[in-house]
Parts: structure tokens; C-alpha cells; sequence
């Protein structure tokens, strides 16, 4: 790392319609730094990296590459100055190769490609940075983390000298990421940037050189990273200490009362292939089960089977003793289930419709809402309100299309409608994935309050730390299969972390 | 290949842009219009002008005006109807027939009762008969996944073949019993034909007062039931909807049942307010169904806008008409209006997108 700067970003402000995203960013990248971007959901994170790609353009401000004034009008120009992007939702062609997919955009004159010439290209970008992909395989055969490993060759093979990565280890496992992290420095030895989002704070420690805090759309300060720690961080992120100890009950889990019980389910997956073979657990009043296993080994297929998403091949399902119509969402819904799916913008919410609608998603069919199957607007807006309070929601109102929050604010929604449900069963897919700190902490405490109150939580995370700290109980999945159940209190790290991978456990369970 | 000019999708869409955008398409489709006519030789404004003596100005014109946009006011709601929830039925003009199958029934059986319990009956069976003819479409297309917009269209065949057999090719309760070798329609009773009011010397028939209360109760049933809130969600993301416990297929059923029975309705009022009787060869020349898409469209799906572009659309027809003669050829008339559905189209495109430049990377970087 040199102290040469790269990227500069001066008194960056950027307003939409209610919010002012950006209030006079500073931002300074050098060459060859990872350089991690820190803040609450909707400190304006997203917004800068936007304005520096080329999508957005800032209202005021300036921007230089290499001590240049820039102004770029779309992320082409961002890309021909030497800064690329990768977005937290990709944009890949699932029928086309790797190596058709990074060149696929680009312009440079010719309509036809030398196919082994870019194959051989990709090949040795990703031998370079330790990007394992084969350029020759299809993209819809690929898994998140090998996209992603896709989408950084896209912006590489243009050349580009700084990259930004909106959230990149939101959607990895924990082994994934720790592969991306060997690639970012890579590249800062090479000279290249990197400008490295997240929330989770042992990451940027990990990871980065430098970090830049911002809150409330403005910067907080830039700090060496050596000369920090995440303690540190947290405070200067929301203004207040954050700590992830162990959340303390305050009742109890009655495990003598079943609200959830699963019976012999089999579901088979959106390829036909059985997911789920015949698996069987209870949940007790108040208790907080964790799911524990690598994305992917049907996890997803139980949350949505039990949620009435997903029609299973066989098995039964009973809430408080009650049998579930199966295969139905609203008769999930109106028994008491509650579902924080893991693709929010598209299965939990409407992202075109507005905050108030998200909200009333569930519950538009109640007496409160509607009547002789009219809707209640005015209810509908002060139930908004109410919950865009209680859950900190940050939105310029509540008509706002949920699309247009940022990342953290859209879950925030999600959650506080399943939340405010009252329901008897909570599933919760990652329910702190994309928050910051703060919100975590709230979340967790939400969680644990729900199971004092009596819900039943099936807690389905691939983060290990929060299975742990939040759980009554941890059931392992592996190929759709629980191979292990055990008390969370005392649970060994170490055993949970090899049934998760598949290797043989002398008390797997059924 | 490098073209000057590309699109890029818009992030952020400002509102003022939907009624900015319309107006300038329309103003573009004048200037490109008016560089048709000048290049073949007309003089652009005597030809607008004449357009709009002929489609708007003036009693006697406006009330043609009035008596040509009720069809395709109707036929617009069923297009916007359905299309709010991303179901492409273009099955109108099928259903338009249906709907005049069933009113002319009713209009030639009951002879003897009073003419406002006939409209009722007549719009009753109109509705009803183009619903049922949509549904099954929207039935194929909830239980087998169907192509809604393949099997609306053969359905749309089906329907003119069916009505030129029986007004034709047999000798159905729909054929004049007295036309003999000439087969020609049989009309409704006296009494049941529908009420044309006369307010300050213009003809407003009663089926486009109609055509604005169902666009005012659509408008309302999108957004004010439950019904609505569904249509809304399943047209934003169908997972959602699925989610959320909303039973996507009988809505699909129920929204395409929605918009035939707007067509229907329009084969009612065509009967029961023009025609008087089912008349296949005039409908088939007609085209409303199609014709609605477009009226659906350049309203942007809204069902209130859709009965005033309806107007506009039976104007810009009747003074395309009128214009029609030997110095005017009906190819240039079908020019004009092709340049304007092309604006509406170019417009939506510019509500989504912006339009660059494709300026040298060096260009851009320069400070
Ligand atoms: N296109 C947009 N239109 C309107 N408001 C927007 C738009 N994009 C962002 N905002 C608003 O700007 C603010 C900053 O959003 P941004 O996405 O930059 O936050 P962030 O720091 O990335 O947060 P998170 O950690 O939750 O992803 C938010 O209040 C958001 O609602
Ligand atoms: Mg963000």
C-alpha cells in the first residue's frame, strides 16, 4: 500500500425525494488499500458506491480518479476510468458461460469474440487472484459464491484499478468469504483498491487496511484499521456500545408444550429432486430452535413447507396440536406462522408497492384492515406509522416504495410485520443478515422477547455464533437430513461444525 | 459495433414524467405525421385541421365522436383490466362478440317488457356471456399454465366464425327469418333499444355514461378492495403473492372474467345503442378489441384515462374516415395513426429508460 490516492471523494451530496442520502461525504481511497465502508442501513453506503460507479449522479461534490476531476454519466464511463462494481444482486445470463458472461457488455468494436482467447484470459485472471471458476461452465450451474467470483472477473477483465463490493459476503458461507478475503489482497497487491461494505465488523477487521465510518449520510472519520478494534467501530457506527453476549431469558422455554410439530416431511426442491427426506422435530412453547447447516442442504425447503409455501410429498405438520392444511400459505397464516423468508425483496415483500402495503401484506384480510372487503386506508397508514416507529424504519414515508429503502431498512420492514403478528411460530431465515450492529442487537432482543412471550422459533442461520447465542436447541442439517439435535448450552463448536460438513456422527438422530 | 445513441435504465423515475412523456409523444406523432403528409404532398396543418373539424369540433361531429369511442372504451377497460395484473388478453374483440351474441338475445326475446329493465338485462347478458368466454382462458391458464395471450387470440377466431355461422351459414335465432337467400341479421324489438340523451344538441348515448361509471369502478376496485390489493400484488411479484397466502389462480380467473365482461358490455352497447342487431362483418371491419389495446396503452392502464383516449381514438377514426378519398388514401390515414400508437410505445420506452449518448471513454473522463 502506498499513500498515493486512487480515488478521492469530496463533499459528495446526494438527495431523493425525502431523504438526503449523502450530506457532504469525504472519502479517500489509495492505491493498493482494502479500504472498508461502514454504517447504519441507510448511512448512504450504497448511495456513495452508486455515485461512484456511474449509476447515480451527485448533486454536489467532486469526484478524482488518479487526481483527475471526473464526472461519470453511467457505469460504462465509471468502468473506462478504471472503476467497477459488483452488486449485491447480480447480473449474470444464466444460460451463458463464465467466459461469455465477462465479456458480454463490453463494447470495444467487435461483434464476434474469440472464444479461446477470452477463456484463456479468464483463466489466468482467476489463477492470478484466486478466483476458482471454470470460464467453460454455465452459470446456472454455478453457487452464489462462484457468481460472485464471476462478477469481480467482469469488472477485473475491464481493467478495472478500483472495485467496489456493495455487501459481497452477505450471500457467501463463512469459507466462501474467507476465499474472497485471499482475493481482495491479492489485488491490493497488485495496486488495485477496494472499497469493501459490510456490516459484519470481524470481517472488516479482517480484511481491511483502512475505514472509512459514515452516519446519518454524513462521515464520521477515517481510521487505520491496525489502530482500531470492533468495539471501537460499533460505537463510532451508532454512536453507542453494541455488545453480542449471550441475550438472557427471562422465561424459560416450556418444552412440555408443542406448538410446532413436524412429522415425517418430505419435500422435494424446484428441480424435482428430493430436498427434505422425512424429517421430524418439535418446537416447545417459548423454545428457540437453530438451524444450523451450510446453505443449501434444505433449509430454505423446510421454511417454506412449513409456511404453506412449498406442497410437500409427504409428512404432517400440526400447530398447538392443531393439523395444518398443507401446501397453503393462508391457512399457515391464519394458524400463527410466521415467516421471514431469505429472499426479502421478492418472496417476503412487494418491492414495488409501498411501505404500507408491505406492512399490511399479511394482515389486509383482518377485521382491522378491511371491511366488507374494503380496504381501510386510513388503517392501513396508521398501522404503517405505528410500526415504522417501532422498528426504527427508516423511510421518508410510508407510501414510499419498499424498492427504494436501502438494504437494511427493507428487512427492517419484514420483520416488523412478522413481529407484530402475534404469532405462534416465527421462522426466521438470517434475520440479521444486511442489518447493522445496532438493528442486530435489536433483532436478537426482539427474538428473544418473542420466545418469552411463549412463540415458538425455528432460527435458521448459516452464522454458527448466532445459532449459538440465540438457541435453546440446535438441529444440524445436512442434505436434508437433521443429523444431529442438541442442547445449545455447552454445545461443542467444533462437533456442530463437522455434522454441518457431513461427516459422520455416531448419535445422528433418525 | 458502436451505435451513437444507447439506452440505459432509468434508477430513478421522476413522476412529473408520466404526464410529460405522454404529452410530448403526442406532439412528436404531429411533427412525424406532419413530415408524412409533407413529403407526400399534403399541407400538414390543413390536414390537422381537417382532422380535428371532422373528429371534434362541433356538435354533429363530437356526438359521431362519442357514438365511435363507446366500443373502445369498453374494449380499453378490458385490455387495462387485465394487463394491471400482467395478464396480456387480447381476446377483447372475441369477447366483444360474445357479448353481442347474448344482448341481441335478449334484445330479440323479450319484446314486451320496459326499455330500462332491458338495458339492465341486455348489459346483464352482455357482461356475463364475455366473462364466461375470458374465463376460460384465464381457467387454461390458472390450472395448466396456458398461454393466455395464444389461446385469447384463437379464441378470437372462434368467436367470428361462430357468429358468421349463425347469422350466415344457418338458420339460427340470430338470422332475419324474412331475409331469405339474402341472409342478413336479425334486429332487436323497438323497445329495446338503449337511450341516446340529447345535453346542449350532443347525442350522448347511454353506454359511454356507462363506460365512465365502469372506469370509475374499476378505478375504485383496484384501489380500494381487497380484491385490488391482490391484483396489485401478484402483478408485482407473483412469490409474494404466494406467500401471502392471495390464491393467485382463481384471481387470474376472476381478473380475465373482470375484463371480458368489459368487452361484453361493449358488445351490448354496440347493439343495443348502434347497431341493433349482431352484425359479424361490421364488427370484424371494426377491430375494437384491438383497437382497445391501444386505447389501454396510451392511457398507461388507467381505467378512468382510458374512456377519454377511447374519445380521442374514436375522433382521430371518424376524421380518418372522412379524410379518406381519392386525393387521400386510406394507407396514409393508417399512417398517421400507426405513427401515434409508435410515439405512445417510444414513450413508455423513455419513462423507463434514458437515451446517452455513446461518447468516446476519453471524452468522458475529460475534466
Ligand atoms: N433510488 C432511491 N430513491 C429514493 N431514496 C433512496 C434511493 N436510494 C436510496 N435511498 C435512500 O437513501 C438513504 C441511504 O440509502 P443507502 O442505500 O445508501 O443506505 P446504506 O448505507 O447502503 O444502507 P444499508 O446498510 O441498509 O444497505 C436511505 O434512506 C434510502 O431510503
Ligand atoms: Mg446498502
Amino acid at each position: 500500500m502506498t499513500d498515493q490516492v486512487a480515488v478521492r471523494m469530496s463533499g459528495i451530496v446526494k438527495r431523493f425525494p425525502g431523504v438526503v442520502a449523502n450530506d457532504g461525504v469525504d472519502l479517500e481511497i489509495r492505491a493498493g488499500e482494502v479500504h472498508a465502508l461502514l454504517g447504519e442501513n441507510g448511512a448512504g453506503k450504497s448511495t456513495l458506491s452508486n455515485i461512484l460507479c456511474g449509476l447515480y449522479r451527485a448533486d454536489e461534490g467532486v469526484v478524482e480518479v488518479a487526481g483527475r476531476q471526473s464526472e461519470f454519466s453511467s457505469p460504462r464511463d465509471a468502468l473506462n476510468a478504471g472503476i467497477g462494481m459488483v452488486h449485491q444482486h447480480f447480473r449474470l445470463v444464466p444460460t451463458f458461460t463464465v467466459a461469455e458472461n465477462v465479456v458480454l457488455g463490453e463494447s470495444d468494436g467487435s461483434l464476434f469474440m474469440n472464444h479461446d482467447q477470452v477463456a484463456a484470459r479468464v483463466q489466468e485472471l482467476s489463477d492470478r487472484y484466486a478466483l476458482a471458476v471454470d470460464p467453460t461452465a454455465r452459470i446456472w450451474q454455478l453457487s452464489v459464491g462462484e457468481q460472485q467470483r464471476v462478477e469481480i472477473l467482469k469488472v477485473l477483465y475491464r481493467g478495472a484499478k478500483v472495485l467496489i463490493l456493495d455487501e459481497p459476503t452477505a450471500v457467501l458461507t463463512p469459507i466462501e468469504a474467507r476465499s474472497l478475503f485471499a482475493t481482495l489482497r491479492a489485488m491490493g497487491e497488485e495496486g488495485r483498491s477496494v472499497i469493501f461494505i459490510s456490516h459484519k465488523l470481524g470481517e472488516v477487521m479482517a480484511v481491511s487496511d483502512r475505514v472509512t465510518v459514515l452516519r446519518g449520510g454524513r462521515t464520521v472519520g477515517t481510521v487505520d484499521t491496525s489502530e482500531t478494534s470492533t468495539r471501537d467501530l460499533a460505537s463510532l457506527m451508532v454512536g453507542r456500545s453494541v455488545d453480542f453476549d449471550r441475550v438472557v431469558r427471562a422465561t424459560p422455554a416450556d418444552t412440555d408444550t408443542t406448538v410446532l410439530r413436524v412429522e415425517d416431511v418430505s419435500v422435494t426442491d424446484d428441480r424435482g429432486r428430493v430436498s427434505l427426506h422425512q424429517i421430524s422435530f418439535t418446537i416447545g412453547r417459548g423454545e428457540i430452535v437453530g438451524v444450523a447447516g451450510v446453505a443449501g442442504n434444505g433449509q430454505r425447503e423446510l421454511a417454506e413447507v412449513i409456511s404453506g409455501i412449498r406442497v410437500p410429498i409427504a409428512g404432517r405438520i400440526s400447530v398447538m396440536d392443531e393439523e395444518l392444511k398443507l401446501g397453503k400459505a393462508r391457512a399457515a397464516i391464519s394458524s400463527g406462522i410466521a415467516h421471514v423468508p431469505e429472499d426479502r425483496l421478492h418472496t417476503g415483500l412487494a418491492a414495488g408497492h409501498s411501505v404500507e402495503d408491505n406492512l399490511a401484506l399479511k394482515n389486509y384480510r383482518s377485521v382491522q384492515i378491511s371491511k366488507f372487503r374494503l380496504l381501510k386506508r386510513r388503517a392501513i397508514r396508521e398501522q404503517a406509522s405505528t410500526l415504522v416507529e417501532r422498528y426504527d424504519v427508516k423511510t421518508p414515508d410510508t407510501v414510499t416504495p419498499v424498492r427504494l429503502l436501502s438494504g437494511g431498512n427493507v428487512q427492517k420492514v419484514l420483520l416488523a410485520r412478522e413481529f407484530s403478528a402475534l404469532p405462534s411460530v416465527l421462522i426466521a431465515a438470517s434475520p440479521t443478515r444486511g442489518l447493522d450492529v445496532g438493528a442486530i442487537e435489536t433483532v436478537r432482543e426482539r427474538l428473544v422477547a418473542a420466545a418469552d412471550e411463549g412463540v415458538g422459533v425455528l432460527l435458521i442461520s448459516e452464522d454458527l455464533d448466532e445459532i449459538l447465542s440465540l438457541a435453546d436447541r440446535i438441529l444440524v442439517m445436512y442434505e436434508g437430513r437433521i443429523v444431529d439435535d442438541l442442547p445449545a448450552t455447552g454445545a461443542d463448536r467444533e462437533r456442530i461444525g463437522l455434522t454441518m460438513g457431513g461427516s459422520n456422527t455416531t448419535e445422528a438422530v433418525k | 459495433m458502436r451505435s451513437p445513441l444507447r439506452l440505459e435504465r432509468r434508477l430513478e423515475q421522476p413522476k412529473r414524467l408520466n404526464w410529460v412523456i405522454p404529452l410530448i409523444s403526442l406532439v412528436a406523432a404531429l411533427i412525424l405525421g406532419a413530415i408524412v403528409l409533407w413529403v407526400t404532398g399534403k399541407n400538414p396543418f390543413e390536414v390537422y385541421q381537417r382532422i380535428f373539424e371532422r373528429g371534434f369540433a362541433g356538435r354533429r361531429v363530437f356526438s359521431d365522436s362519442l357514438v365511435s369511442a363507446t366500443p373502445l372504451a369498453f374494449t380499453g377497460l378490458c385490455a387495462a383490466v387485465a394487463f394491471r395484473m400482467g395478464l396480456i388478453n387480447v381476446g377483447g374483440e372475441g369477447q366483444l362478440y360474445m357479448g353481442s351474441l347474448a344482448a341481441t338475445w335478449v334484445g330479440i326475446t323479450f319484446d314486451n317488457i320496459p326499455t330500462g329493465l332491458m338495458i339492465v338485462l341486455m348489459a346483464v347478458a352482455g357482461m356475463s356471456c364475455g366473462g364466461l368466454y375470458a374465463g376460460i382462458v384465464g381457467l387454461l391458464r390458472a390450472r395448466f399454465g396456458t398461454n393466455e395471450i395464444i389461446t385469447s387470440l384463437m379464441m378470437n377466431y372462434l368467436a367470428a366464425i361462430l357468429l358468421t355461422y349463425l347469422v350466415y351459414n344457418s338458420f339460427s335465432y340470430w338470422r332475419d327469418p324474412v331475409s331469405g337467400n339474402f341472409p342478413s341479421p336479425r334486429a332487436i324489438t323497438q323497445r329495446a333499444e338503449w337511450n341516446t340523451f340529447a345535453i346542449f344538441e350532443i347525442g350522448l348515448p347511454i353506454a359511454f355514461l356507462m363506460a365512465i361509471a365502469m372506469g370509475f369502478i374499476i378505478w375504485f376496485i383496484y384501489k380500494r378492495t381487497r380484491f385490488g390489493f391482490e391484483v396489485g400484488v401478484i402483478a408485482d411479484s407473483p412469490k409474494a403473492a404466494r406467500y401471502a397466502g392471495i390464491r393467485t389462480s382463481s384471481t387470474i380467473v376472476l381478473v380475465m372474467g373482470l375484463s371480458g365482461a368489459m368487452a361484453g358490455l361493449g358488445g351490448a352497447a354496440d347493439v343495443g345503442n348502434f347497431r341493433r342487431y349482431m352484425d359479424p362483418k361490421g364488427l370484424e371491419l371494426s377491430g375494437y378489441g384491438y383497437t382497445g389495446i391501444v386505447v389501454a396503452a396510451l392511457a398507461r392502464l388507467n381505467p378512468i384515462a382510458s374512456v377519454f383516449v377511447a374519445l380521442l381514438m374514436g375522433g382521430l377514426n371518424n376524421a380518418g374516415y372522412s379524410l379518406r378519398g381519392p386525393d387521400f388514401p386510406s394507407g396514409l390515414v393508417g399512417t398517421l395513426q400507426g405513427l401515434i400508437l409508435f410515439s405512445a410505445v417510444a414513450g413508455e420506452i423513455l419513462i423507463k429508460y434514458r437515451v446517452k449518448s455513446n461518447s468516446r471513454p476519453s471524452e468522458a473522463v475529460a475534466a
